[in-house]
């Protein structure tokens, strides 16, 4: 069973590695092909990206990596706070729970939570920026102002705010609240791109075809802020995962017995010297997610820039 | 003569211009383009070209206004009072325009082949399979060898005559009435200039298609048009039948454009040009607006000469074509 775990978790890693090789291969291919090809031709990233993957996996499949629940006790006296052990891999916490079934399935929630809050932010950040800057004009300068303002409150001020008169934080509401305080960058990019796009031969091209402005916009402007908008949702991925153990770290995130890598670290923080595997463990799991998110992100960035077209 | 396909009456085009002022890019322009018939306009940059075309198809924005009194009536209707939506109707399917940067004015991201098919989806509400099929006819009558595989192709798989080319079938999928070409080869090198040109007009015949040429480039015109219309400074300065024009030149800057065209075999060592620069649209001169430039310029100029009638279908923005000479 736990073999099987294993298997599944590095072929979906090899998977994402041969699946950009092939695109990056593919006769045509259409406008993913070049991409592709310069960053399978990038061996940091595609680094990045088998561990990434193999990351998500394990959350996804942590059933099957591990038998023990990550929020039931086991015996209260015989597996309290046992270090590191070939039987419980990252050791037990002080209520006798094991500490790799937690990180595991912590993993999904901090995962989930930050995949959701980006999909949630870069939606409504597109959309936004769209509006400002395809419609511009009093409209768009009403709609940055107000940006300005959000903006000018730092966000985890901001969430903060929201915590202290919600009155329980649940793991939806927790999507809501860092997705809906982090679409400002996001719009801003999307608004510029397309306040540029929109004065662009190829807009006037298509509305000369007879296309109307809903069409323009769908069809051709934002296929075309796409790249960009992939690049910022992947960088702001490692901040969203950093925003939500900040927050559990702080008490006013997930709330324990459900684990996250925020409150699993929260919990072993008092006695981090002498119990260094509660920290350690989480916090080495959101290094490597962050680092390897920003590397991809980074590459992602040099690879749809269609301005370094050395390849 | 029958019934002019399109009639442009007194158009002006306004821009507001930084610090309030207003620039009218086009000034007071009449002219008529008769159905199969090919007029071509010509000038040099910033004189009105563009502006009257992209005017006719209403695709001017803001700051851009079409003042009030001016009427571009087509197929006897009155294209600038129509609702947005049937103006719509007409873009792209009465009416196509083709641009001069094919490279800018096709989408990146999108094949050939989806953007020829997007056309028939938007006027016709075509199914994707059959907007697909119509596209690559379309690619096929506009000269694109193997069109069912090109049609994949993305927009920088295309040499710039090939994206022209896609360009030309995405503005004739509907077989238009007009077709207004804004400088269609000016971004192309001379061979593939006239592959295309000769495609237009193959196109055209077959079509039945009136066209309006725009270009800065006599060569094309005198080959091309039947009527040519020369603009200067947002007006209309000399019309005249193609033959009538390149023979008996009236207006002195249709002298100087036509002695700036450098020939092969001439004994002239230096190209000739036109001193100045044309004035700009947010401070065009009193009088004549080409007074600046003319060498033959007199006291009269200091009046705005009308049009003069000089010939059937010859006119003339000069003083010394008047009817009766001082």
């Amino acid at each position: 069973m736990m073999l099987v775990g294993w298997f599944a978790c590095i072929s979906a890693g090899v998977f994402a590695v041969l699946g950009v090789r092939s695109a990056a291969r593919r006769e045509g291919g259409g406008p993913w092909r070049r991409p592709a090809a310069r960053l399978s031709d990038d061996p940091i990233a595609m680094t990045a990206l088998f561990a990434l993957t193999v990351l998500a996996a394990m959350a996804v499949f942590a059933p099957m990596l591990t038998s023990y629940a990550p929020d039931a006790p086991l015996d209260p006296v015989r597996a309290h706070l046992l270090p590191p052990s070939g039987e419980h891999y990252f050791g037990t916490d002080f209520a006798s729970r094991d500490v790799f079934s937690r990180v595991l399935y912590g993993g999904r929630i901090s995962l989930s939570v930050a995949l959701l809050a980006v999909l949630l932010s870069t939606v409504l950040g597109t959309a936004y920026g769209a509006i400002a800057g395809f419609y511009g004009g009093r409209l768009d300068s009403a709609m940055m102002r107000a940006l300005d303002a959000a903006l000018s409150v730092p966000r985890i001020l901001l969430v903060m705010a929201v915590v202290a008169i919600a009155p329980r934080i649940t793991v939806p509401v927790l999507i809501l609240l860092i997705g809906g305080t982090g679409w400002f960058g996001t719009s801003r990019l999307v608004r510029g791109q397309v306040l540029s796009l929109r004065e662009q031969d190829l807009t006037t091209a298509a509305r000369a075809l007879g296309a109307r402005d809903r069409e323009i916009l769908w069809r051709h402007l934002l296929p075309n802020v796409s790249s960009s908008v992939i690049v910022a949702a992947t960088l702001s991925l490692g901040n969203v995962i950093i925003l939500e153990a900040a927050l559990s770290y702080l008490s006013i995130g997930i709330r324990p017995p459900t684990p996250s890598w925020g409150n699993i670290i929260e919990e072993g923080a008092s006695q981090l010297f002498s119990t260094w595997w509660l920290g350690l463990f989480p916090g080495l799991a959101i290094v490597v997610t962050v680092l390897a998110i920003n590397t991809l992100g980074d590459a992602l960035r040099d690879a749809l820039d269609p301005r370094t077209a050395s390849t | 003569m029958t019934e002019p396909l399109l009639a442009v009456t007194d158009l002006r085009t306004t821009f507001r211009a930084a610090g309030g002022r207003r620039a009218r890019a086009v000034d007071g322009v009449s002219f008529t383009v008769a159905p199969e018939e090919t007029v071509g306009i010509v000038g040099e940059s910033g004189c009105g070209k563009s502006v009257t075309a992209l005017s006719i198809l209403r695709l001017i924005r803001a700051p851009g206004v079409i003042e009030a009194g001016s009427r571009i009536a087509f197929e006897s209707r009155d294209l600038l009072t129509l609702p947005e939506r049937e103006m719509r109707a007409i873009r792209g399917a009465r009416i196509a325009m083709v641009f001069q940067e094919p490279m800018t004015s096709l989408d990146p991201v999108l094949t050939i082949g989806a953007q020829v098919a997007e056309v028939a989806r938007v006027h016709a509400g075509a199914s994707k399979r059959a907007a697909w099929a119509q596209a690559v006819e379309a690619l096929q009558a506009v000269g694109f060898p193997d069109a069912a595989a090109r049609a994949r192709d993305y927009p920088h798989h295309l040499s710039g005559g090939m994206r022209q080319r896609a360009m030309i079938a995405m503005a004739i999928m509907m077989r238009p009435a007009l077709l207004i070409a804004d400088e269609p080869t000016t971004a192309l090198d001379v061979t593939t200039q006239a592959q295309i040109l000769g495609t237009l007009a193959a196109l055209q015949s077959s079509m039945r298609m009136s066209m309006l040429l725009i270009t800065h480039d006599l060569g094309i015109v005198a080959e091309r048009a039947q009527r040519v219309i020369v603009m200067y400074a947002g007006q209309i300065v000399e019309e005249a039948p193609v033959r009538e024009l390149f023979a008996a030149p009236r207006h002195p800057y249709t002298r100087a454009l036509l002695a700036a065209v450098p020939r092969l075999g001439a004994r002239r060592e230096r190209l000739e040009a036109i001193p100045g620069q044309v004035p700009s649209a947010d401070a065009w001169p009193d009088g004549c607006r080409f007074r600046a430039r003319c060498a033959q310029a007199f006291d009269r100029c200091d009046t705005a000469p009308p049009l003069y009638q000089i010939g059937d279908a010859h006119r003339s923005r000069c003083h010394l074509d008047a009817p009766a000479a001082p």
